[in-house]
């Protein structure tokens, strides 16, 4: 059994000093089911980490105690700390409501407001939180131009969010989640039920959101993981809670791992 | 690879629809089906079945032997599935007849006063046997109308919201109000009119209109809020979520997500609680009584409704009294199916 508490914060200190998002020794369960196990990683702000492993190992439980969405769930638990600057997220005196507004997060399935047009649908987070922001035609071209989707969209604004493909949908969602300015952008297998042309402007769209976000994603494609990602980190379960084998540049992480585990998976040997 | 398809080939092909009926099996279908309702008039005629329902009886039966009889050399999964549609259209069909039936009969005999007067004159000088040319339900359209609004004015946000906290807010008491509105909807009309009696009209020492909506909105709420948690439990729990990721406090995911997803269906809730209470005769007659004047005050005094009218000329008995009692049921379904259409267009449609 490895050691659990790897970080990516050594390779990161060398080019960017400042830490976005961290967590030590975090742990999730549901209700009496400890599905995850003393996580500590770094994100290096303005970076991608791509968060890989087999299914169950509890990828997406992870992200979603970065931005307190685990809470949702009936008889969840957590334990350790999530610190945003420094800054633990789970202190009673947070609120949770402003932690998601600066940890955004895009989701597996696309979920656009059905109810909305496509303009509503990416200044609803606006509305939705009570922000002031000047500018509301400025936001929708810049949130999805970014998300690569003003080009196809421009014309038809007022047409309903649902009214538009699955990869649009999906587009229409990061745009959304762009809107409100976060720090941090979480995506949980954002391309999982997209075709191909849509999971390669979905990417290009991470690459550009990089340079001014941090980004964390979750992927089960570890072709996509090796394109978008900066770092990688590597989850695994023996049947217990999931828990962190290794965590480092994704070069090293694709080419030449510390744990053979991590070097079996990526070569596609389980999994 | 070659492809010889030239373009006059490309030219001759038509839009066809192969899979539809053959002209021929389908004249031979409707051919079958008028005999047997030929014969089964023959046998109403000749034997002891007799009426409507005799014929329809027989045409049931003969149509299930036709069936039997054609599908003889067919498989046996065939033969069940035609003999199986048979059954159920006529089951179809028997349950759509009583329906038929009174509002068959609510326009045979209600149509005869449907005049001008009818829609603009109340019975304030007019005796209850005076031709159809004089008086109308002036007053009795615009009373229901009054009650009505006003008690979906008290319904309509209170049914939404508990709604919205059994499904939304979930919580401590979400066991409570949900006992609470499904027994509420288990009370007889007659006793929500008692309770707004003892508690209202007594209190006021006057019968109004008010009274009458109060009754009606005890009636009305629970058939709105089951309604509405019905609906709003549909919203998928992904929008919820996305709307939380977004920095949205609960409330406003649940009034700007949340609602405006379902908008139709809570249209629906409110047609279902409007038509659970716009016929309720035995409530108003504790609360709001009647009256033969136009009244618009809905806190002074008794006033008239479209049931309560009904009623008061089918005791009356005479056959002018009848015959607007018969008017005013014609009148009442008639404002139903109007606000039914126009909820059903201006609710406008989920876009899911």
């Amino acid at each position: 059994m490895s050691n659990t508490s790897t970080t990516v914060s050594a390779t990161a200190n060398e080019t960017t000093a400042f830490a976005g998002l961290e967590t030590r020794g975090a742990h999730a369960w549901f209700g009496k089911h400890h599905a995850l196990r003393d996580i500590s990683l770094t994100f290096p702000a303005r970076t991608v980490t791509g968060i890989i492993g087999p299914s169950g190992c509890g990828k997406s439980t992870f992200i979603r105690l970065l931005n307190r969405m685990h809470e949702f769930i009936p008889g969840a638990a957590m334990a350790g700390s999530v610190l945003l600057h420094g800054n633990d997220i789970y202190e009673p005196t947070v609120d949770a409501a402003e932690v998601r507004l600066k940890v955004g997060m895009v989701f597996q399935k696309p979920n656009p407001f059905p109810a909305m047009t496509i303009r509503e649908n990416v200044l609803s987070g606006i509305k939705l939180a009570h922000l002031k922001r000047p500018n509301h035609d400025d936001i929708v071209e810049n949130c999805l131009t970014r998300a690569g989707l003003w080009k196809e969209v421009k014309d038809r604004l007022g047409a309903s969010g649902g009214s538009l493909s699955g990869g649009q949908q999906q587009r229409l969602c990061i745009a959304r989640s762009l809107a409100v300015e976060p720090e941090v952008l979480l995506m949980d297998e954002p391309c999982s039920a997209l075709d191909p042309g849509s999971t390669l402007r979905i990417e290009e769209t991470i690459k550009e959101l990089a340079e001014k976000i941090t980004v964390i994603i979750v992927t089960h494609n570890m072709q996509q993981a090796s394109r978008v990602s900066d770092y990688c980190a590597f989850f695994l379960t023996d049947g217990g809670p999931g828990y962190l084998v290794e965590a480092d540049s994704t070069r090293k992480i694709f080419t030449n791992p510390s744990d053979p585990r991590t070097a079996d998976y990526v070569q596609g040997k389980f999994g | 690879m070659s492809t010889t398809m030239s373009s006059e080939t490309a030219a001759t092909v038509e839009p066809q629809t192969p899979w539809s009926t053959p002209r021929a099996i389908r004249i031979r279908t409707t051919s079958v089906v008028a005999l047997s309702a030929a014969f089964a008039v023959v046998v109403v005629l000749f034997t002891g079945v007799a009426g409507i329902d005799g014929w329809a009886i027989t045409f049931m039966g003969l149509s299930i032997v036709v069936v039997l009889a054609r599908t003889s050399r067919a498989g046996s999964k065939e033969r069940k599935d035609a003999l199986m549609r048979v059954i159920i259209t006529s089951a179809a069909v028997t349950a759509f007849a009583p329906w038929l039936s009174i509002f068959g009969s609510v326009i045979l005999k209600g149509y005869l006063g449907i005049r001008p007067n009818f829609f603009s004159q109340d019975m304030r000088t007019t005796t209850p046997d005076d031709f159809l040319e004089f008086g109308g339900a002036l007053h009795a359209i615009v009373g229901s109308l009054l009650m009505v609004l006003i008690a979906s004015a008290i319904t309509l946000p209170l049914g939404i919201l508990s709604g919205v906290y059994l499904t939304e807010v979930r919580g401590r008491l979400t066991f409570l109000v949900r006992f609470v509105v499904q027994s509420m909807s288990g009370v007889p009309s007659i006793v929500a009119g008692l309770f707004i009696y003892t508690t209202w009209v007594t209190a006021t020492e006057s019968f109004s209109a008010f009274a009458g909506a109060l009754a009606l909105a005890v009636l009305m709420l629970p058939t709105v809020a089951r309604t509405a948690e019905e609906v709003l439990k549909l919203v998928p729990e992904d929008l919820r979520a996305a709307g939380y990721a977004l920095g949205a406090r609960q409330w406003r995911t649940a009034f700007m997500v949340v609602i405006p997803t379902v908008r139709s269906g809570l249209t629906t809730a409110a047609i279902l609680g409007v038509a659970r209470v716009i016929g309720e005769t035995a409530p108003l007659l504790l609360t709001s009584l009647s009256n033969s004047a136009l009244r618009f005050h809905p806190f002074d005094g008794p006033i008239a409704s479209l049931p309560t009218y009904v009623f008061g000329y089918l005791q009356i008995g005479t056959e002018y009294a009848i015959a607007r009692a018969w008017t005013g049921s014609l009148v009442l379904l008639a404002i139903v199916f109007v606000l039914f259409t126009l909820a059903r267009r201006f609710g406008g449609k989920d876009k899911r």
